[in-house]
């Protein structure tokens, strides 16, 4: 292996990228398929003179990172679905308040207890604010260990860039599995992150507040209104995607996360019966990659839409393109759909 | 003495909200009084509850910080194991720091967070309308407890937080105080001085709990609602200090 190759897990990778973008603090509640990210945090925050606790809850942990966030820190929290749900206030504080913080939800299945295995059920959660309130955060979805990583710092870039909470939605399979990986020394984002005036780490000549509340009347529209602006501005400036082999492509599949690796074996099965097939691999799920997405399939015919949830991001595909054939393959409750479950999908419709 | 008459820096020249013979502004005035005693203005920094008290951060003039409904000490942990050096204070009702809040706060304490906690008892939510909170008293009415608060029908009794937080090895310094009178208002103001100089000392959590009148929920004219404190809130919330190490 490379000198500079490691071979961690995803939840490793993710914990030591926070570490290398400068997370100062972290809070974080015991909950699997998640708990190697705060045990490896646990062991490399102290070594870095950096925060570590394991909250007494997830409610408590984002409120945590909420006041970290508020000192101007660089902060991050992590858990699984159950615990991400418990997190909605707090991130909806986050989002009204205007505070950059990271969130890793490593998915599991659900509803209630659900299981341990992987799963892409939290996808309305995440991409549709979550929380009370009409806000949305920027949501980045990991397809490898060597991703993860740079997508957790990339997410700390952004969170600071627009002042939102930012989410990394990784599945179990991502978070579990060991890859090696270079770890990036930086993400590439390309915008200049302005200074944090607003935080309380010192006095103004008055006293600084932070907080989500407006009780004048139309003040709270206005605030609205002005967080609106900035979640159009990311849906224009951020949408992240990747394709393989769509240049030539008749048929397109679409997934993310760890079904995009499983869904491009396929393909290339596929591929070698002579199907022209291609794979459209959404990175940010919110902003979903509209135009990206609507580029690449001018000449396409039919579409599938392949998920381990009963179909969530279908809808965003059904939203991005109302005039295509979509059809819809998925799994919910830790079940996977498999390449050969794939090929023999698509097949069908071919 | 006479400077508890000028007007503390750190308390904007604005009208509070509050009703009448509410106990909320003197507390803000008298920990505006201590920040500027203590000359710690520019590196305090309070988290304001949900509650009646939502925007002190419009009387206090130093920085502030909302938390969400109960998660006070949460958020307050942030910021001090960020800014070790600051002095961080909550400010919480007793709906807001012993009901909803109660885990973030007793392991806040337990953490022995450096942090001082301005626990505000006064028996009810005031925000929401006056409902019964862990502080009513036994046969007290409450809009949610209308036949008034019975232990025997599942209401529970009133908790004795202060107590409870005392018991643990974080707390350095836990007082109970109330606003019955000027003498009862010094001693609140000797007590939280106290409690911040704690935190600044001995880096360990303090609390200091001040039974504070609600003359609008408890349906009564502001003096008789202090003459309820002396007579009747004292009797299950003894004054005094609990702990001090
Ligand atoms: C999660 C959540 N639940 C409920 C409320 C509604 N709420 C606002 S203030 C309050 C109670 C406040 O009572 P207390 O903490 O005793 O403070 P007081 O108003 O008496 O000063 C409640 C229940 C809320 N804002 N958020």
């Amino acid at each position: 292996m490379a000198k500079n190759k490691l071979l961690l897990s995803g939840n490793e990778a993710m914990g030591e990228a926070a570490i290398r973008a400068g997370c100062f603090f972290y809070a974080g509640y015991p909950i699997t398929p998640q708990n190697e990210l705060t045990s490896y945090m646990a062991k490399r925050m102290p070594q870095e003179k950096r925060v570590f606790i394991q909250a007494e809850s997830e409610i408590a942990a984002i409120n945590m990172v909420l006041g970290a966030a508020v000192t101007g820190k660089r902060t991050m929290t992590s858990s699984s679905s159950p615990g991400i749900s418990l997190k909605q206030e707090g991130i909806s504080y986050l989002a009204g308040c205007q505070l950059p913080a990271v969130i890793i939800n490593v998915m599991r299945g659900g509803p209630g207890l659900g299981n341990i295995a992987s799963s892409q059920s939290d996808y309305f959660q995440a991409t549709r604010g979550g929380g009370h309130g009409d806000y949305f955060t920027p949501v980045l979805a990991p397809f490898s260990v060597q991703e993860a990583a740079e997508l957790v710092m990339l997410s700390f870039d952004i969170a600071d860039y627009y002042l939102t909470p930012t989410i990394v939605l990784a599945d179990a399979i991502i978070g579990q599995m060991c890859e090696p990986l270079v770890l990036p020394k930086k993400s590439n984002f390309n915008k200049k992150i302005p200074p944090k005036k607003w935080a309380l780490n010192w006095m103004d000549k008055e006293g600084k507040v932070v907080k989500s509340l407006f009780l004048k009347e139309g003040d709270l529209e206005k605030h609205n209104q002005r967080l609106q602006k900035k979640w159009q501005k990311i849906k224009k400036n951020e949408q992240r995607s990747s394709v393989y082999k769509t240049d030539d492509a008749k048929y397109i599949a679409i997934a993310y996360g760890s079904q995009a690796r499983i869904t491009l074996e396929a393909i290339e099965i596929l591929r070698n019966k002579g199907i022209k097939i291609g794979l459209f691999r959404p990175i940010s799920l919110w902003p979903y990659p509209v135009d990206m997405l609507q580029n690449i399939t001018t000449n396409v015919k039919k579409i599938f839409v392949i998920e381990q949830s009963l179909g969530q991001m279908l809808e965003d595909v059904r939203l991005a393109l109302p005039n295509k054939q979509i059809h819809f393959l998925g799994r919910a409750g830790g079940g996977v759909p498999t390449v050969s479950e794939i090929v023999k999908f698509i097949k069908k419709f071919i | 003495m006479g400077k508890n008459f000028l007007h503390p820096k750190s308390l904007k020249k604005v009208d509070t909200h509050y009703c009448p013979g509410c106990g909320h502004g003197i507390i803000h005035r008298i920990i505006a009084g201590i920040v500027d005693e203590l000359g710690i203005r520019e590196k305090t920094i309070a988290v304001t509850p949900v509650g009646c008290a939502v925007i002190a951060y419009d009387y206090w003039d130093f920085n502030c910080c909302e938390a969400p409904h109960g998660r006070g000490l949460a958020v307050a942990t942030g910021i001090k194991r960020c800014l070790p050096q600051n002095i961080v204070f909550t400010y919480q009702g007793d709906g807001d720091l012993a009901s909803i809040g109660i885990a973030e706060t007793i392991h806040a304490a337990n953490r022995a967070e450096a942090i001082s906690c301005i626990f505000v008892n006064n028996g009810c939510y005031g925000m929401t309308g006056g409902q019964l909170a862990p502080t009513t008293l036994i046969g007290q009415k409450t809009i949610t407890t209308p036949f008034g608060r019975d232990p025997n029908k599942g209401e529970g009794w009133p908790l004795k937080l202060t107590e409870i937080l005392a018991s643990l090895e974080g707390v350095c310094f836990a007082a109970r105080t109330s606003l019955a009178g000027p003498k009862e208002i010094l001693n609140t103001q000797t007590q939280i001085k106290k409690a911040f100089l704690a935190q600044i000392e001995k880096k360990k959590f303090s609390i200091v709990e001040v039974l504070s009148p609600c003359p609008t929920v408890w349906q009564k004219e502001p003096t008789k609602a202090i003459e309820f404190i002396q007579q009747e809130v004292i009797k299950t919330f003894p004054v005094g200090i609990i702990k001090e190490l």
